[in-house]
């Protein structure tokens, strides 16, 4: 049973309906099956479309013969990679992929055709009568062998190392750093690819309206609509104002459906083609082809110490297996190196990333986007460090925590912080001074730490537009309706955005319509990534109610004559403060503005301040506010089988302030959940750069036996530029989970495993190597030989460029 | 015309009350029928291979996965999916505590993880919270780590018995 520090029905002090607990707006439709997923649109003459794919790993395409598909009665259109040959990417730095492969294949599952059939059997036999002559190259299948100078390049003619990307940065004297330590300590840590198994399979459906209006619709299970629709027009060669993208409610998401996928642009060019709607939907074979999930990522700590157990440096190298394509890989990079900081006082630092190809399906962002692996790494780390120094681990943490309001060594604005009162939140609910090192053998507890971003502060492609923008129409009769293009994947942005425009106009959330991630209706929102929906839309909606708010205002204060700073909107009424009887309710109301304050029509926008450090690659990282956790995992380990159970997890989050209680628990909880599986199982696994384990049942999550008791807290710190007050919860919670686990499987069987996902057959080897006197540890034990290259050396920040938020 | 149809066959199904006589492929699974002849796409799928649960319905009150179901073998069945828990305009007691607890976030495993539980309580008025993780064990959900999900089945179950 999920306990919070507060009683639920307690809303936050001076506001109404945030702070509370009422069910999600969307919560009915979805427990009676009336939300409809991309899946269920069903339209007339609509065709299926299906994604032929590759089945080598590494291949050039000699030749498609496309005819007797085509000849196949039932279908309608066949497209191959010539039929789209312009190059698309989430990032405009990484504009590498083919809606289907043109002339090469770089991934055992990559799209090479498509075809648009009466039904899905129809269908699936035109697949079988395209005829491809492949020649197939060397499969680069590890980053090892992307370190090989001799394999073919999978981005390039010739071969050669697969470099993608690849960043040094130097923040201070770090070895002035190195220098003033006592200790110094170095370890390596592997963080295996894993993937976000959504349980909606993506889809699309595309409908086109013929010349001369020539208007493309496509509907879709994305989190990024936005930049769909840039995509779309980019590669279709449409005028962005003749596409409509709408994206479905999102059968879960955790980042999967950030990029746009060859099935959407091949949906709207058959659409196109055929003349008809089609609609595709992925296999779940298909989905983890599609992938973009956890970067296998190879890690190298280094710190300095003092005998008293404070940082004076920190050297962080990464290598990331990043598949066969960009994706979003060059900010993922750079987030393996970026937040680091923002958690501990490092004061000098030293990052060296760098990400490959290889001939796999392409890595992405997935919940906590580039920072889970290395922030494993670095807790492990600690933990291990602390042991040496005899420092609790509890204790070196609070040692080195950074301060509310500061700036970190590599320009990270901190505002609010409650990550000491989360620490101490945890440390005494979970026991942890009776339990650390004093459980039986085979029961141990671990503590880690991490934060997370309140929104990305940089939008993907650099523009100086608003991040999101929110209208309200007031209707005559007094219906509000609000419009978003924000998109709800599970995360609870439609109650969110309710909820805030209710509280500024004394209504309840229910009482609110929603219009969301409609290009055609609704007003700019980048999207739901990067935990930047409440922070952002939730602020853009709060300016767009709070001017409505005033327009009610302005009119009832003429009609009733009362000054308008006296004015409350509460409960369905507007009324005098000091004499609540002289008031009216708020359908009078709105048919006084109506008349007074012509059109009751509203926008807000919001735009991060500006953020990035000055040096290259300062864009990723920034945020407008830092959100916190902490957690303590309890756990058995069963020395003989390997096998871990956890028992139990707390877990403090510094959330600012909790909107709605239950949505900020449930996206705590399920961050714990998520955490457990990538700690534990999860695994995107490959034999020789083929996929091993393509199905649910294969890829092992965990189910209701596996997930244990959390006990969640809720630390409000009142950020100053959050709506009211909030900070984000879907992504940071993640973070310190998977290595408070690994740390937990020290204090219980006291062995460490520097890799995840923990299987047992790690644990027994660890305890087999201990029990033959040899390195009790499981990980890897070298990094392949690579020059980073010289740093960009960036001088620490000027604490008076703090920006404009002043610390209450 | 599709040249691998099979020729299609009539086929009577008793779903949620209703009786529907449809013209389906008989090598069709009841998922496919229920979401693609139906219409009744209340009902979702995540794997088509029995292995997450999202496509449960009741049959003859026994929780079933629709995509290991020929539509043909459930003739003569009750069917039940998730158009059919609410009763009228009044949502059954299991889709109110799934509001309040928030065991719903984004929605997709809900109607099957529903008539699991629906099954599950059928059977078992008062289950334990290990009884309901049991019974749901097959039902995969990647959103809300579960916890939400248990505690709306042990506040429908509380209700329905008081209200019983």
């Amino acid at each position: 049973m999920a306990v919070t520090t507060e009683p639920r029905q307690a809303p936050a002090q001076g506001t109404v309906v945030v702070g509370g607990s009422d069910p999600k707006i969307d919560a009915h439709a979805k427990a009676t099956g009336q939300t409809v997923y991309a899946d269920d649109i069903h339209l007339p003459r609509m065709l299926i479309g299906r994604l032929l794919r590759s089945p080598h790993r590494h291949g050039m395409i000699l030749n498609i013969d496309v005819s007797r598909a085509s000849a196949l009665p039932g279908v309608h259109g066949v497209l191959t990679g010539a039929d789209l040959p312009i190059r698309y990417g989430i990032m405009p730095v990484a504009q590498d992929e083919h809606a289907l492969a043109l002339e090469k294949v770089r991934y055992h599952g990559e799209p090479v055709a498509a075809v648009a059939a009466i039904d899905e059997e129809t269908a699936e036999e035109a697949l079988r009568l395209i005829e491809v002559e492949y020649q197939e190259l060397a499969p680069v299948s590890s980053i090892e062998d992307a370190m090989k100078p001799d394999l073919p390049l999978i981005d390039g003619e010739g071969t050669g190392r697969q470099v993608n990307r690849l960043g040094t940065l130097e923040f201070g004297d770090v070895a002035g750093g190195f220098e003033r330590a006592d200790r110094t300590y170095e370890d390596l840590f592997f963080f295996e690819g894993n993937t976000h198994l959504p349980m909606e399979e993506h889809a699309a459906v595309a409908q086109w309206e013929p010349e001369p209006r020539g208007r493309l619709t496509v509907w879709s299970s994305t989190q990024v609509p936005h930049y769909l629709h840039r995509t779309l027009a980019k590669v279709l060669e449409l005028a962005p104002g003749r596409i409509r993208v709408i994206a479905t409610p999102v059968g879960g998401g955790f980042g999967g459906k950030s990029d746009p996928f060859s099935h959407e642009v091949c949906a709207a060019r058959l659409a196109m083609v055929t003349g008809r709607p089609v609609k595709f939907t992925l296999t779940r074979e298909e989905v983890f082809y599609a992938h973009r999930g956890r970067h296998p990522v190879l890690m190298r700590v280094r710190t300095g110490w003092g005998e008293d157990g404070t940082l004076t440096a920190m050297a962080f190298r990464t290598m990331l297996d990043g598949g066969a394509f960009g994706s979003y890989g060059p900010a993922s990079m750079y987030y393996t190196g970026a937040l680091q900081t923002v958690t501990y006082d490092v004061p000098t630092y030293k990052f060296e990333g760098v990400r490959v190809l290889t001939n796999k399906p392409p890595c992405g962002p997935k919940r906590g986007h580039g920072t889970p692996q290395p922030r494993f790494a670095l807790e492990c780390h600690l933990d291990k460090v602390a042991a040496d120094l005899g420092i609790d681990p509890v204790d070196i943490r609070l040692r080195n925590l950074i301060e509310p309001y500061s700036m970190s060594i590599n320009h990270m604005r901190i505002t609010t912080c409650g990550l000491r009162e989360c620490i101490e939140l945890v440390d005494a609910a979970s026991g942890w001074r009776e339990k650390r090192g004093k459980l039986p053998y085979g029961r141990g507890v671990g503590v880690a730490v991490g934060s997370y971003l309140c929104g990305a502060g940089l939008p993907i492609y650099f523009n100086d537009m608003s991040q999101s923008e929110v209208q309200i129409k007031v209707d005559r009769g007094g219906g509000v309706t609000v419009y978003s293009m924000a998109i709800d994947i599970g995360q609870g942005s439609d109650h969110m955005l309710v909820t805030v425009v209710a509280e500024v106009l004394g209504l309840r959330p229910r009482d609110i319509a929603l219009v969301t991630a409609d290009t055609d209706l609704t007003p700019i929102d980048l999207g739901s990534y990067s935990s930047r929906v409440t922070f952002m839309a939730g602020n853009a909606a709060v300016q767009a109610a709070e001017r409505m708010r005033d327009k009610v205002f302005a009119a009832v204060s003429a009609d009733l004559g009362v000054p308008i700073e006296k004015l409350v909107a509460r409960d369905g009424r507007i009324f005098d403060g000091d004499d609540p009887q002289v008031g009216m309710g708020w359908p009078a109301a709105v048919a006084v503005a109506s008349v007074l304050q012509p059109p009751l029509l509203t926008a807000g926008a919001y735009k991060a301040p500006k953020l990035a450090g000055p040096y290259k690659g300062a864009g990723v990282g920034p945020s407008p506010a830092y959100s916190y956790t902490a957690s303590v995992v309890e756990l058995e380990c069963d020395p003989e089988t390997g096998v871990v159970d956890v028992e139990r997890v707390w877990i403090a989050h510094d959330i600012g302030k909790a909107i709605n209680r239950v949505s900020v628990e449930g996206q705590i909880v399920g961050s714990v959940y998520m955490a457990l599986g990538e700690a534990l199982f999860e695994e995107q696994a490959f034999r020789r750069g083929y996929l091993k384990n393509p199905s649910i049942l294969e890829y092992r999550s965990p189910t209701f036996l596996e997930m244990p008791e959390v006990e969640t807290f809720l630390v409000e710190t009142d950020d100053p530029e959050g709506p009211f007050g909030a900070k984000e919860v879907g992504q940071g919670p993640l973070l310190p989970v998977i290595p408070a686990v690994a740390n937990a499987i020290y204090d219980a069987v006291g062995v460490r495993v520097d890799e995840v996902p923990i299987s047992p057959d790690k644990v027994v080897k660890a305890l087999q190597q201990k029990a033959q006197g040899k390195e009790p540890r499981v990980g890897p034990k070298t990094m392949p030989e690579f020059d980073y290259g010289e740093p960009i050396k960036v001088d620490p920040p000027d604490q008076l460029q703090f920006g404009e938020v002043v610390a209450p | 015309m599709a040249v691998t149809s099979t020729s299609k066959q009539l086929v009577a199904l008793n779903i949620n009350g209703d009786a529907y006589e449809l013209a389906i492929s008989p090598t069709h699974t009841l998922l496919e029928v229920l979401r693609e002849d139906a219409r009744l796409t209340g009902t979702k799928h995540g794997c088509e291979q029995g292995e997450c649960g999202l496509c449960t319905i009741l049959l003859d009150g026994r929780p079933q996965f629709s995509c290991l179901t020929l539509a043909i073998e459930a003739q003569g069945s009750e069917i039940r999916t998730v158009e059919g828990l609410a009763r009228g305009g009044e949502l059954h007691p299991l889709q109110q505590a799934f509001g309040e607890t928030g065991a719903s976030q984004c929605g997709y495993c809900s109607p099957g993880m529903l008539m699991s539980a629906q099954a599950l309580l059928e059977r078992n008025p008062s289950p334990s919270r290990n009884e309901i993780k049991e019974a749901l064990a097959g039902n995969l959900c990647r959103c809300t780590g579960y916890l939400a999900i248990i505690d709306a089945v042990e506040l429908a179950a509380a209700r329905m018995r008081s209200a019983a």
